[in-house]
């Protein structure tokens, strides 16, 4: 790598060649404040907060997408770089609707930190204390509140550049810009797909999900229901940071003793029908090979890989696993095995799940998800943000809280059910069982490297009794979409792949904590994340799922073999091709 | 081939086909034929003359006799006394405005006079939908030199050293923007002409493009020969029906020729060219907001660097020129860069093309010579202000440049002696303002422009002009405070250094210029809450005389919204609070009773 010698507020310092202005001064220790700025998927220089001074620049550069050269000359503080970065920002915030005691977002908003380090002191054009809110919520997950919105685009960047999806846009031009889809369509009559990446990356309080916690906490207070919950992997590996542990803490025990805390009856894991799910997905894979079956088996574990396989690419939905996912399994299970252990009428049973995710809001009113008694499989699902918010709201204290366990009735799970969370995850998770029962002989080594890591198309191939299975993993849906596309054209053969909805997998999820754009930018978060769970599964006895005591007592109990009748019908489902433009279809039938 | 012993020219521009110069053109065939003429005399549609103001345009030549105004029903006189028994129709013809007497010959006009059409050369002289004419007036003929005798080096050579700048508004010297692309490396590189002109008031490159469609084919070909590129578009707005059916038939015949398309004049060149329509968004002028929306985006700027030169349309290497400055290439090929460098300044050289439009008699097009004074501009060629008013203030630059006061009338239009009293030489628009002018109003119009046609992809100039516009208009309402004077010139300043493009960066220029040159009729707006000329409705009142009133009541019966009363003779009077300042009642008092204060 060639590097360039530059100088950042008077100190040399060497950064590579390709390096940006804001790069360079991050290596000297300077942070150049962004809004608009995300790293290799939002470089558009629109905001204007990164302007900076460069020694015989024509005027101020935009620091995010401003290339550095040899001898170049930064100073990031300067004077007019202040001045105009102040302006900026209260033209900014004199389109904002200000409601910051009454935000989602206060006190983790990238507007309000900026407006603090700035000493903006007043605003004196526009009326941003009098804006009306300008609410989109068509859709289970998401709340848009355009009267928030800057206007920075990371939403647009993710959704296009990421998510493959670009159901959103600029609508509209000068000060009547907004963020809408086309023709200002509602984003339910659009092919969204739930996932919530554009919430995460919003730096201010214009894109939220919906709020279910009110929900949770009616049911906690309605004494006639048994509420349970269960926490989905990828949780623990976040739910430190809403509380200020470093990225990668595992906050496992103290989720748990939280949990128990908000007065839940039950404090399950998920995990539990995560190794549920290896026991299914595995047996049919190992059907679907030995039988001629449609080929490569894809996983469904990913509410929004699951409507963007039916929305985009429904020509592989006879490749879809008919698992469901383990949120589903979840309250399955608790509705028919919990309840008849503990002797409960399921319809007293409320099954909360906390998850990384936003697209499970919509797929627990999917109408395919109702396996007892015509119930809905789940009662309601919140986000690691809601939970945080519930744990603030009680006044809990993070710091004292004690580790503690599961509760027994469904809290056994193998170290294989902990790394669902991260992207290749079900595929370590189902290779280290499928193996085992196509060798009939115990693994060597646990580990499946290959399919591990953060790239956004993982490709490996094992010798598994003779037979070449060859798998492949993708995160993100620009890259599934890469994926299939390599599928459908012949270019690639597989025998088994996994896909995951938000890119890296479920700990980066659309519901996980929002980190701050100059975190996104220059830490490895999903890295970090993704290496709490693999650190948990390294220390766990339980490897592997087939060989957790408590899944075989299900097996031996309730549901007899993997993929028997019973399986089918609590665990089990289908999948419909929808349309891609469902507003258009609908204007269709209308007319 | 029949010999043709005259030839009417007939304007068939924009401005002229709207008032019925295809009917003209229709109706001389028919009364040509009628007197057995029409083996004798041709009939031609040719691109616009430049004197819009006087259209439909015809003249006859050999003798170059300029007629003006014509309807269809003159043009049976003009066959029967000019083209059959040889008398020019003195009562169609041009009249100077001036005490010359009866002009003749156009060229002896005040209005062409000061004029030296290079970029102009064709329009109104050839048929541009016929290639053959076309070519007859040397079309092709530098491409051919460029293809056969000159290396792509050369021929940058001869463009740098003509002194030739963009005319597109930034006044990049086209040479080395061409030496730049030329030296990207890689074999995929394009050629791309901003033919989106979008001033209010700016109309040369649509003349150019009608009036003389394959010199900007030439010139493009030549280009793509100078930076090794194999494929042009032209981005050309919709709004410009016209431009685009005249540039599709060149296109067309240009191929057929074989001028454009594989192998040009068997060279082994290939240059193809398509035409993309834009959807008449101001910043698609922009040249990397043009490429976005060539591209199939919505069109947007991008931050440069990468420059086009290095990465453009499609990520590879690109040039992007405008309308007029690729009218001058082949002209300064074929008579060498000397011709063209010796006219103007000492850094802008050669001709350019402004659109007279405003308060001014002549509206139309003219090519001057770079460095020609404003003065001459306004008072020689364009005829000064109408009906006797006097000379104000002249915008150049369309609402990205700057207003130019009656005191700074001297100075001459060239890119340095524009940019020194904060205006641009711009795309070449030229919208003159005399005495009735508010000069507040004026700024606001230009604001709201650039705020509406803003792409609302960077803050400053999504958010500042909009709070800009804001104070302009609460100051045209007479709620303006000295305070929002400096807040209005500290955000213009802010938009103008902060914004992601030239539309931005530009757009504070009309707001910011009148600040500095009239800052008095500013101060009268927020200090004695008055409009100096009686513009800004806020700040008038409408008042009736008592002495000249006379009770007759017709004021009260018009006004629309009641505010005013009083009893049958007796005096009326006005209650402001009511009052829209309509104008009715000033219309209806026959006794001059009612005046604006």
């Amino acid at each position: 790598m060639s590097t360039v010698k530059v100088k950042v507020n008077g100190m040399q310092i060497e950064c590579p060649s390709d390096a940006t202005v804001l790069e360079a001064a991050r290596q000297a220790g300077f942070r150049i404040p962004t809004l608009c700025y995300l790293k290799d998927i939002n470089e558009i220089g629109a905001c204007r907060m990164c302007l900076t001074e460069v020694k015989g620049a024509k005027g101020l550069v935009a620091a995010c997408v401003y290339p550095v050269a040899e001898g170049m000359e930064i100073n990031t503080n300067s004077q007019k770089a202040y001045d105009a970065r102040k302006r900026t920002l209260e033209l900014i915030l004199s389109n904002h609707r200000m409601e910051c005691l009454t935000c989602v977002r206060n006190q983790s908003c990238e507007l309000q930190a900026l407006a603090e380090e700035y000493g903006m002191e007043e605003v004196r054009f526009g009326t941003p204390k009098e804006m009306q809110p300008d609410i989109e919520q068509s859709t289970p997950h998401l709340i848009r509140d355009n009267s928030k919105c800057i206007l920075c685009r990371r939403c647009v960047a993710v959704c296009k550049n990421l998510q493959h999806a670009a159901v959103i846009g600029p609508n509209d031009r000068g000060f009547s810009t907004h963020i809408g889809s086309a023709f200002d369509r509602d984003l339910g009559e659009v092919a969204c797909i739930n996932c919530g990446q554009c919430i995460n990356v919003c730096p201010t309080g214009a894109l939220t999900e919906v709020d279910s916690t009110y929900k949770v906490w009616e049911a906690l207070a309605d004494p006639k229901k048994h509420v349970v919950v269960g926490t989905a992997p990828a949780v623990r590996a976040t739910l430190g940071e809403e509380f200020g542990d470093p990225i990668g803490t595992n906050a496992q025990g103290k989720m748990v003793a939280a949990l128990h805390r908000l007065g839940f009856d039950g404090v399950f894991d998920v995990d539990v029908t995560a190794d549920l799910t290896i026991l299914e997905e595995g047996t049919e894979f190992i059907h679907r090979l030995q039988n001629g079956g449609t080929l490569p088996l894809i996983t469904s574990c990913s509410p929004g890989w699951i409507r963007f396989c039916e929305q985009y690419y429904p020509e592989f939905i006879p490749n879809l696993s008919s698992c469901k996912s383990p949120q589903q399994m979840f309250g399955a299970m608790m509705k028919s095995y919990y309840a008849d252990k503990l002797g409960l009428n399921p319809e007293d049973v409320f099954v909360v799940t906390v998850m990384p995710c936003t697209a499970k809001k919509f797929e627990i009113r999917r109408d395919d998800q109702s396996a007892v008694n015509g119930l809905w499989d789940m009662d309601e699902t919140i986000t690691t943000r809601e939970l945080a918010r519930m744990i603030r709201k009680t006044g809990m204290d993070w710091s004292a809280l004690p580790e503690e366990d599961f509760d027994p009735d469904f809290g056994e799970f193998s170290g294989a059910a902990v790394i669902f969370g991260a992207s290749g995850g079900v595929m370590e998770a189902a290779l280290r069982t499928v193996v085992e029962i196509l060798t009939g002989e115990e693994l060597a080594k646990l580990d499946f490297v290959d399919v591990r890591g953060m790239e956004g198309i993982k490709e490996a191939s094992y010798d598994v009794a003779g037979t070449l299975v060859k798998v492949a993993v993708a995160s993100g849906m620009e890259n599934a979409a890469k994926l299939l596309d390599k599928i459908k054209a012949g270019e690639a053969e597989y025998h088994f792949v996994e896909i995951m909805g938000c890119p890296g997998g479920c700990i980066n999820g659309g519901g996980q904590p929002i980190q701050p754009g100059n975190v996104r930018n220059f830490v490895d978060i999903q890295t970090l994340r993704a290496g709490a769970l693999y650190s948990e599964d390294a220390l766990m006895k339980m490897r592997k799922s087939h060989e957790v005591p408590l899944i075989k007592k299900i097996y031996s109990d309730y549901l007899g073999e993997p993929g028997s009748h019973r399986a089918h019908e609590l665990l089990h489902t289908s999948y419909k091709a929808s349309p891609k433009y469902p507003g258009l279809e609908a204007d269709k039938k209308k007319n | 081939m029949n010999f043709v012993r005259s030839h009417v020219l007939v304007c068939g521009g924009t401005g002229c086909t709207a008032s019925k110069s295809p009917e003209i053109i229709a109706e001389f065939n028919t009364q040509l034929k009628n007197c057995g003429l029409d083996s004798e005399v041709r009939v031609v549609q040719t691109g616009c003359f430049g004197l819009c103001a006087l259209g439909p345009i015809v003249v006859v030549y050999p003798e170059g006799t300029y007629y003006a105004q014509i309807k269809v029903e003159d043009v049976k006189t003009i066959v029967e006394e000019h083209l059959l028994k040889g008398r020019i129709v003195q009562d169609f013809l041009f009249k100077e405005a001036d005490a010359h007497g009866v002009e003749q010959s156009l060229n002896n006009t005040d209005f062409y006079l000061k004029q030296h059409r290079i970029a102009l050369r064709n329009c109104g002289v050839i048929n541009p939908e016929e290639i053959d004419e076309a070519i007859a007036f040397d079309a092709y003929k530098a491409l051919g030199t460029c293809l056969t005798e000159k290396t792509p080096q050369e021929v940058i050579e001869i463009i740098t050293e003509s002194g030739l700048r963009g005319r597109g508004g930034a006044g990049f010297p086209t040479g080395i923007k061409w030496k730049f692309a030329a030296a990207s490396p890689g074999p995929v590189k394009y050629v791309c002409c901003n033919a989106d002109e979008g001033d209010p008031g700016a109309f040369m490159d649509r003349s150019v493009l009608e009036g003389d469609p394959h010199a900007i084919l030439e010139a493009m070909a030549i280009a793509g020969y100078a930076i090794g590129a194999n494929q042009g578009y032209i981005y050309i707005r919709a709004e410009y029906p016209l431009a685009v059916k005249r540039l599709k038939i060149a296109i067309e015949q240009a191929k057929e020729y074989g001028l454009i398309g594989k192998n040009i004049l068997g060279t082994g060149f290939d240059f193809d060219l398509e035409i993309r329509l834009g959807a008449g968004a101001f910043v698609c002028g922009e040249e990397t907001a043009l490429m976005t929306s060539i591209e199939g985006h919505r069109g947007e700027p991008r931050p440069r660097p990468p420059f086009p030169a290095v990465k453009g349309l499609f990520q590879k290497p690109t040039i992007l020129n405008n309308v007029e400055t690729y009218a001058n290439i082949a002209w300064i090929i074929n008579n060498g860069p000397a011709a063209f460098n010796c006219m103007g300044t000492e850094k802008s050289k050669g001709t350019k093309v402004f659109a007279l439009g405003g308060k001014i008699k002549n509206t139309g097009l003219v090519e001057i010579p770079m460095g020609t004074t404003l003065r001459e501009v306004v008072e020689d060629i364009g005829g000064g202000c109408p009906g006797g008013k006097k000379f104000k203030a002249a915008q150049t630059g369309g609402p990205s440049g700057g207003c130019i006061p009656a005191s700074l009338i001297d100075t001459p239009l060239d890119y340095e002696s524009m940019a020194a009293i904060g205006s641009i030489i711009g795309s070449g628009g030229l919208i003159v303002m005399d005495e009735d002018n508010c000069i507040v109003d004026i700024a606001k119009f230009f604001l709201q422009f650039t705020m509406d046609e803003s792409c609302g992809k960077c803050s400053p100039c999504r958010i500042g002009t909009k709070r800009m516009y804001e104070i302009l208009d609460k100051i045209t309402q007479g709620k303006g405070t000295l305070e929002d004077l400096d807040i209005l010139e500290e955000l213009a300043l802010h938009v103008k250094e902060n914004s992601l493009c030239g539309l931005g960066q530009t757009a504070p220029n009309p707001v910011l210029s009148t600040l500095r040159y009239f800052r008095d009729e500013y101060e009268a707006h927020v200090v004695d809450k008055k409009c100096p000329t009686g513009v800004c409705k806020g700040l008038v009142e409408y008042k009736i005389l008592s002495d000249k009133c006379i009770g007759c009541t017709a004021c009260a019966r018009v006004c629309p919204v009641d505010a005013i009363s009083g009893k049958v003779k007796e005096v009326h009077s006005i209650d402001p609070s009511l009052c829209i300042k309509c104008g009715s009642c000033i219309a209806a008092c026959k006794f001059g009773a009612i005046i604006v204060e």
